[in-house]
C-alpha cells in the first residue's frame, strides 16, 4: 500500500489569528460553566445584598430608598457592634489555640507515627467529624455544665470544691469550636509536613543546626502555608458561625451571626441583616489579604 | 418549635422535648397513612400535630392520608405560602394573636358558626377578637398554655416561685435560665412592675431595661426552648423563667421533681388558633380535620403530643385524659391560672423594635 503523499493528508495551515481565536473560543467554552455559576450564585446575589444593605425597615415595611442607616446603627448601637468585637475575640482564640493544638499532633502523625498506621491515626484524629455538628455541640455542653463529666470528676478528685463556671458562656463557645478546628488544622498541616523532603533535616544537620534550629529556621517557614491555610479557614468558618455559639454560649454574648438571625428571624430586617453580612464578609476579606501575604511564601 | 412571627407582633415557642427537635429537622413529616387512601389533606402546621398518634385516627376514620408540614414562624408560614399555589395547603395553626393578619391577607375561610362546639371552649381562650372578624368566625383556639415560672422544687422553695420579684433577686443568683424571647419575657417584667400586658408603652421601657439587666445580672444564661429545657432537666439551673407546662408536663413522668406555676402577680398566655385555607379545594374535608382536632378525643391527644403538652381549649377534653396527665397540665388550676394570665404583648411596630433592642442590649450585657 502506497503511503498517502503529504498534500493528501495535510489540511492547509490555520493563521496564528485563527488559532488563537480557537484557543480563546475553547478556553471560555471551559470557563463558561464556572463562570456562570459564579455570577448567578455570588456576583448577582452580593450585589442584590449590598443594594439591600442601604435600604431600612421602618414601621414594619421596608423601605427602598438609598441611605447609610443600617452602617450608622452598627456602629452607633453598642449591642450591634459588640457583636463584631465578640466575634473577632472569640475567633481569633479559637484560631491560635486550635494552631497551638493541631501542630503537634499532626507533626507526630507525620513524623512519629510509622507509615502504615498513619491513615489509621489520620481517622482516628478526625472521627469527631463524622458526628453531626449541632449533636456534637449539644454532647459538650453536657459535658461542660455543672453535673458534666468534668466538674464530676474535678470535684470527686478533690480539685475543686464548687462546679467550675465552664458551661453556656464563652469559655464554652471557645472550647467547641476549638474541639472542632483542630481536626480540620490537623488535616492542612500534616498534608504540609508529608510533602517535605528529609533532605531538608538531613541538610540543616549537616550544616550543624540542632532539633530546635531546624524545626525553627526550616519546618516550620516550610509547612506555613499549611498553617495559614488552616488557620484561615478557621478563621472563616469561626467567625461565620451560628450553632456553636447559640447552643454552648448560653447567649450571654451574641456575635455577629447570631445578631444577623436576629435582624432576620425576630425583625424581618433584611436591610440590617445585609448591612451586617456585608460587614462580615469585610471581616473576612481583611483576614484574607493578611493570610495571603503569607500564602504566598514559595518553598526553597 | 418556635414560632416566630416577622413583623414584630409575636412569635411562639415550642420543642418541649429532645423529640421535638428530630421533629423540627424534618420539615415535611407524614404520618403513616391507609395504603390506599383516596384522598390527601396539607396542612400547614406546628410540629404538635405531627404525632402520629395524633392524626392516624383521623386518616384511619376518613380514608385520606394527612400531608403535615410543621413551620417555625408566622413568617415562614406566610413565606411557605406565597410561594405556594392556592389550593395548595387546607389547614393552617397559626398563633393566636396573628389570626387577624392572615384574615387580612384573605387566606382563612369563614367557619360556619354551627360547625364547632365554641361553647365548649374556656371562655377566656376563646379570643374572639383575634379569632373572629366581623361577627365571623376565620378561627378557633385549639392550645393554650403559659410562658411563666418552671423550677426544680427539690432545688428551690416553691414559695419563692410565687413572687414574680425572684426574676431579679439574689437569692437564686447563678441557677435561672431566662427563656429566649422577649415578648412574653416583657410581659413578665411588666407584670412584675405592676402593668397589664396590653398597656405596656413607651413610657415603660426604661422601668423594663432596669428590670432586664438585673434579669441578666442573676441568671446563667439566655437561651432557647431545647437549651432552657436541658438545663433545667440536667440540674444546670433551677429555675426557668419563661417557662410553663409546655416544658415541663412533658417531663412530668421522668422528672417529678420538675414543676411550675403561676405567681401571685400572674403570668402571659400564649394559644394556638387553627382554620381552613380559603383556597382549599377541600373544604369539607378540611373543616372535618379541624372539627376532629377539635373534638374532645382529638384535643386530649393534642394536650399530650408528643412534641409538648399544653392546655386544650375543648373544656370536655379532660374526659379523655388521665389523672395524672391533668396534674401534669394543672387541670384543675386553670380557672385560676385563666384569671390571672394576660396574653402577650401585642406591640406596634415602633414599640416591637424597641421591646426587641433592649432584649438585645440585655443579652450583650
Amino acid at each position: 500500500m502506497r503511503a498517502p503523499q503529504p498534500s493528501q493528508t495535510r489540511k492547509p495551515p490555520m493563521s496564528t489569528t485563527t488559532l488563537e481565536d480557537t484557543e480563546r473560543r475553547k478556553a471560555w467554552g471551559f470557563v463558561a460553566p464556572a463562570l456562570l455559576w459564579t455570577i448567578a450564585f455570588f456576583v448577582v446575589p452580593f450585589l442584590f445584598m449590598a443594594a439591600m444593605s442601604l435600604w431600612s425597615r421602618q414601621s414594619g415595611q421596608i423601605v427602598r430608598a438609598w441611605n447609610l442607616d443600617n452602617y450608622i446603627a452598627f456602629f452607633a448601637k453598642d449591642s450591634l457592634f459588640k457583636g463584631l468585637v465578640n466575634s473577632l475575640e472569640i475567633t481569633l482564640i479559637v484560631t491560635v489555640l486550635s494552631v497551638l493544638l493541631a501542630y503537634p499532633l499532626a507533626w507526630i502523625i507525620a513524623e512519629r507515627v510509622p507509615k502504615r498506621l498513619q491513615r489509621l491515626a489520620l481517622i482516628m484524629a478526625v472521627l469527631p467529624f463524622w458526628t453531626s455538628y449541632v449533636v456534637r455541640s449539644y454532647s459538650w455542653l453536657l459535658v461542660l455544665s455543672k453535673n458534666g463529666v468534668i466538674n464530676q470528676t474535678l470535684m470527686t478528685l478533690g480539685l475543686v470544691s464548687e462546679p467550675l463556671e465552664i458551661a453556656s458562656n464563652r469559655t464554652a463557645t471557645v472550647i467547641g469550636f476549638v474541639h472542632f478546628f483542630v481536626m480540620l488544622l490537623t488535616l492542612t498541616i500534616y498534608a504540609n509536613l508529608i510533602q517535605l523532603s528529609p533532605n531538608y533535616r538531613r541538610a540543616a544537620a549537616d550544616l550543624g543546626a540542632n532539633a530546635f534550629q531546624t524545626f525553627w529556621h526550616v519546618i516550620l517557614p516550610l509547612t506555613l502555608p499549611g498553617i495559614m491555610t488552616g488557620a484561615f479557614l478557621t478563621f472563616v468558618l469561626c467567625i461565620g458561625d451560628y450553632v456553636t455559639p447559640q447552643i454552648l454560649g448560653g447567649n450571654n454574648e451574641l456575635v455577629l451571626p447570631q445578631i444577623i438571625m436576629l435582624q432576620l428571624g425576630r425583625r424581618a430586617d433584611f436591610p440590617m441583616a445585609a448591612a451586617l453580612s456585608i460587614i462580615l464578609m469585610l471581616a473576612v476579606t481583611v483576614a484574607y489579604a493578611l493570610c495571603a501575604r503569607w500564602l504566598k511564601i514559595e518553598r526553597a | 418549635m418556635m414560632t416566630i412571627s416577622l413583623g414584630g407582633v409575636s412569635m411562639r415557642r415550642f420543642l418541649s422535648s429532645a423529640a421535638a427537635v428530630s421533629l423540627a429537622a424534618v420539615s415535611t413529616v407524614s404520618a403513616p397513612a391507609p395504603a390506599f387512601a383516596t384522598e390527601e389533606l396539607n396542612a400547614l402546621v406546628w410540629c404538635d400535630h405531627t404525632d402520629p398518634a395524633l392524626v392516624e385516627p383521623f386518616e384511619k376514620a376518613n380514608d385520606v392520608k394527612v400531608n403535615l408540614k410543621d413551620y417555625e414562624g408566622t413568617g415562614a408560614a406566610l413565606s411557605i405560602l406565597e410561594q405556594s399555589q392556592p389550593g395548595d395547603w387546607d389547614v393552617l395553626v397559626i398563633d393566636g394573636v396573628d389570626v387577624q393578619r392572615a384574615v387580612g391577607l384573605d387566606l382563612l375561610a369563614e367557619i360556619p358558626a354551627d360547625k364547632l362546639p365554641t361553647a365548649d371552649i374556656f371562655p377566656e381562650v376563646r379570643m374572639e377578637a383575634n379569632n373572629m372578624k366581623d361577627g365571623k368566625t376565620y378561627a378557633v383556639t385549639e392550645k393554650f398554655g403559659y410562658n411563666t415560672i418552671s423550677y426544680d422544687k427539690t432545688k428551690v422553695d416553691p414559695a419563692d416561685m410565687k413572687d414574680l420579684s425572684i426574676l431579679w433577686s439574689d437569692k437564686y443568683k447563678g441557677r435561672i435560665a431566662l427563656y429566649d424571647y422577649y415578648l412574653p419575657m416583657i410581659g413578665l417584667v411588666g407584670l412584675g412592675l405592676g402593668k397589664k400586658t396590653a398597656d405596656l408603652s413607651d413610657a415603660d421601657m426604661p422601668a423594663i431595661s432596669e428590670k432586664l439587666a438585673a434579669m441578666k445580672a442573676v441568671s446563667k444564661q439566655v437561651s432557647d426552648v431545647v437549651s432552657s429545657q436541658t438545663a433545667l432537666a440536667t440540674g444546670e439551673v433551677d429555675i426557668l423563667v419563661g417557662g410553663g407546662e409546655w416544658i415541663t408536663a412533658a417531663l412530668s413522668g421522668e422528672k417529678p421533681n420538675l414543676d411550675w406555676t403561676v405567681p401571685d402577680q400572674g403570668a402571659v398566655r400564649w394559644a394556638q388558633s387553627i382554620g381552613v385555607m380559603k383556597a382549599s379545594k377541600k373544604q369539607d374535608l378540611a373543616l372535618k380535620f379541624v372539627q376532629y382536632i377539635f373534638s374532645p378525643e382529638g384535643q386530649a391527644r393534642l394536650a399530650t403530643s408528643s412534641c409538648y403538652w399544653a392546655m386544650p381549649a375543648n373544656m370536655k377534653a379532660g374526659e379523655h385524659l388521665t389523672d395524672a396527665q391533668k396534674a401534669a397540665l394543672r387541670w384543675n388550676d386553670q380557672a385560676e391560672y385563666l384569671k390571672k394570665t394576660q396574653l402577650y404583648p401585642i406591640p406596634s411596630a415602633e414599640l416591637d423594635q424597641k421591646m426587641q433592642d433592649a432584649w438585645t442590649d440585655m443579652m450583650q450585657q
